[in-house]
């Protein structure tokens, strides 16, 4: 049914369809619209035989998730930024574990300095955590990943993070085609977990393991994501046979058959850059779109194969791998080991930096004349860096820095990004 | 009970009831051949262990009041540690580690989703107990204990209290009795021991939680350890019991006077044996036979510099008056020792 909603409410009335049997909530900005839409429907009964639990961190959230999945309950719950950053631990233990619990994280910034706007710096910091992650494009992919999400999670006894533009896609008001119950039943068995904590069969989970096979064990987690990089194109499949629209899989190319230059990127900002590219192909430019919708597992081979006739590709990204520069460039970089391709990183959109069409088409037309660093930083303003550097050049005192900087803004309304 | 406490058949030197002497519905757990050691024997806790001792009258007990529906999540430290070597593992009910400041949390996890199977009409009514140390309940498992409590979740958790991180070789934790000396304690100040006027005291606050039901236990008294536990089975909603378990890596005690240590404790009123229903004292174990704190100072290492050439005689006071303040806010005095 088509229905015009936020993003938060999309995904909230999505995780519902999917039949949760527990959810943690615990407010951060901006994933608080996700649970407290999933609570209404508990409260109305739209959703039954649902435990909604009001934690108190996102520690307890991931831990409460952990002890209801390994329980044998379908168990969600969402956060974003610093509550990711404050489960840490208890997100690297879900997987770990092997706990299909799905998430989502409304993308966000990590301070210091704080900032509630979207970057993708939350779920980059946990790349390595084991979960099983995938970006939502719109508001209709972020409804459709998380029905995906927990097929795959349960299939594979893997946790799933399901990424989303904090604001940009979680805030946003948009037509979303809401699919019915009977659709999803179709698509999502119930749960039937792998371990459970059963009284008749009693099980140790979480015991310790030592070097005798300690790397087994993690080698493990490796190879279920390698599976998951054949389950998620079948996935997306099956989803289109019920739902009739496509969603989801590793990868997605837009315009890219005879592209010398592609550019690489993930989430909500697809679409802007696929506004810039339909224009700059107007005016000649041989120039494509890689979306990358899987980010772990990573898809190698087929990011290579996407990129085997271009001469170029330019890796936007929300994210800065401080003291290196990117990092989903990092991994694209190892996708094209040995193909002898020009890549370049840009880092964009930290903090909820607005990314323009009229800065991506500056900054692609440098790249198609090879102009661009190794390492870029798009509209960064470099009057406010360098003032800054030369102050601390200059004397050792020059108090918090972010507090400097912003006195040499000024007033936010004073410009206009 | 009644009929047999006015015949008083107490085992020498003790004022427990012999369990022969008992009918047999109300022998303890332990002395019941059905009893599930749901921790079994192979594990690796070192000779003397307090806590591998609670956790088995515990949680058989436990077992005993629900029929055998239950499961266990479990903090991290020596409990943990020493009960599933992997690939061997000492619990004989479903059990789950998963890490050391969550355990609470986990438990309420579990007891959610036995909620909405049993409403699905898909499981049994399974119920669940939390368990850890001191260092993962008063340190850093506080947040998701003090978390469960005030949600009222359904939950017993059980603290196992040996005053310190015995596990990582023996520091400090919140739990860690004054003048008692451990391997962090030392940089605190000039005296070896732990500084008076820390730490605290988590029974109290559980109480703060106005919680259903509040007990502290030691392993000295087995009888009156399953009562509460029973007990605590019995009712719904969150529940804490916080045992005393003497650890003789940690204490410096000796391997043979585990038992003896935690008598000694509750003898003194150093530690009080109460139980706490919705923010009040409902009951205390009497002190029988009051003695004075030195008898349980003096036979611990962690407490040996207290009684050298010089004897520390206003730190023993200080003790000592602690160990009051706990008999007058506790009334642990009996009437026979009053």
């Amino acid at each position: 049914m088509l229905k015009q909603c936020e993003g938060s409410h999309a995904v909230a009335e999505a995780v519902a369809l999917c039949r949760p049997e527990v959810i943690c909530a615990y407010p951060i900005s901006p994933q608080t619209h996700i649970v407290e839409g999933i609570g209404e429907m508990v409260k109305s009964g739209e959703l039954k035989d649902c435990e909604f639990i009001n934690v108190e961190s996102e520690f307890a959230a991931m831990s409460v998730a952990i002890g209801s999945s390994a329980t044998g309950a379908r168990t969600y719950t969402a956060t974003a930024s610093q509550g990711l950053l404050y489960m840490v631990e208890a997100v690297y233990n879900a997987s770990g574990l092997g706990l299909p619990i799905v998430m989502t994280v409304a993308n966000r910034a990590i301070g210091a300095p704080i900032n509630i706007w979207n970057d993708h710096s939350d779920s980059l910091s946990q790349r390595d955590c084991g979960w099983i992650q995938l970006f939502a494009e719109t508001n209709q992919e972020a409804l459709d990943l998380h029905i995906q999400a927990f097929k795959l999670a349960e299939e594979l006894s893997l946790p799933v993070m399901v990424c989303m533009d904090g604001f940009i896609l979680t805030h946003a008001y948009e037509r979303v085609d809401m699919p019915t119950q009977e659709q999803v039943d179709a698509f999502l068995p119930p749960y039937e977990p792998r371990q459970v904590l059963d009284v008749n069969e009693p099980v140790s989970i979480g015991a310790m393991v030592g070097p005798e096979a300690f790397m087994e064990v993690r080698y493990l987690a490796h190879a279920k994501q390698m599976q998951a990089l054949d389950l998620i194109p079948q996935l997306a499949q099956e989803f289109k046979a019920v739902f009739g629209r496509e969603s989801g899989g590793l990868i997605r190319t837009y315009r890219t058959e005879d592209a010398e230059t592609i550019v690489i990127a993930m989430g909500s900002v697809l679409g802007t850059i696929k506004d810039t590219v339909d224009e700059m192909r107007e005016a000649g430019h041989k120039i494509g779109v890689l979306g990358i919708t899987s980010f772990r597992p990573f898809p190698l081979v087929e990011v290579a194969a996407a990129l085997k006739n271009c001469k170029r590709f330019v890796v936007l990204e929300k994210s800065l791998a401080v003291g290196i520069g990117g990092i989903v460039a990092t991994n694209v970089r190892m996708a094209v080991t040995g193909m002898g391709l020009r890549g370049y990183t840009v880092v964009a959109g930290l903090g909820g930096r607005a990314i323009t069409m009229k800065s991506l088409t500056g900054l692609f037309e440098k790249a198609g004349r090879d102009e661009l660093d190794l390492v870029n930083f798009l509209d960064l303003d470099w009057k406010v860096v360098n003032k800054q550097l030369e102050r601390e050049r200059e004397k050792r005192r020059t108090g918090p820095a972010a507090e400097a900087m912003l006195r040499d803004v000024g007033a936010v309304a004073a410009r206009n990004y | 009970m009644s009929a047999l406490q006015t015949v008083k058949f107490y085992q020498t030197g003790t004022f427990t009831v012999g369990n022969r002497l008992l009918a047999q519905e109300d022998r303890s757990v332990q002395a019941n051949m059905q009893r599930t050691n749901s921790l079994n024997s192979g594990h690796r806790a070192c000779q003397g262990c307090g806590e591998a001792l609670g956790a088995r009258y515990a949680i058989d007990a436990a077992m005993n009041a629900t029929n055998r529906q239950l499961i266990a999540a479990n903090a991290t430290g020596c409990l943990e540690v020493f009960s599933t070597p992997y690939p061997e593992t000492s619990w004989q009910i479903p059990w789950i580690h998963s890490l050391f400041g969550n355990t609470a949390a986990v438990a309420t996890g579990i007891a959610a989703a036995i909620k909405v199977k049993k409403q699905k009409g898909q499981g049994q009514d399974v119920r669940v107990v939390a368990q850890g140390g001191d260092g993962g309940t008063t340190d850093i498992g506080f947040g998701c204990l003090s978390g469960m409590f005030e949600r009222n979740d359904d939950v017993l958790y059980i603290c196992y209290d040996n005053g310190g991180y015995m596990n990582t070789g023996v520091q400090r934790s919140s739990a860690t009795p004054s003048a008692a000396r451990t391997a962090t304690t030392m940089p605190l100040g000039p005296e070896p021991g732990n500084p008076f006027g820390q730490g605290k005291f988590v029974p109290a606050i559980a109480m703060a939680h106005e919680i259903p039901y509040v007990a502290t236990a030691t392993v000295a008294d087995l009888r009156d350890l399953e009562n509460k536990v029973t007990k605590a089975m019995s009712l719904r909603g969150a529940r804490y019991i916080h045992i005393l378990v003497p650890c003789p890596l940690g204490w410096g005690t000796a391997s043979q006077d585990t038992i003896k240590m935690a008598r000694l404790a509750k003898e003194t009123g150093i530690f009080p044996v109460f139980e706490a229903e919705f923010g009040e004292v409902k009951s205390a174990l009497a002190i029988r036979r009051p003695l004075p704190v030195e008898d349980y100072l003096r036979p611990q290492k962690r407490f040996a510099h207290l009684f050298g050439k010089n004897p520390a005689v206003a730190t023993i006071a200080r003790i000592q008056a602690q160990a009051d303040k706990n008999i007058r806010r506790y009334g642990l005095l009996s009437k026979e020792a009053a």
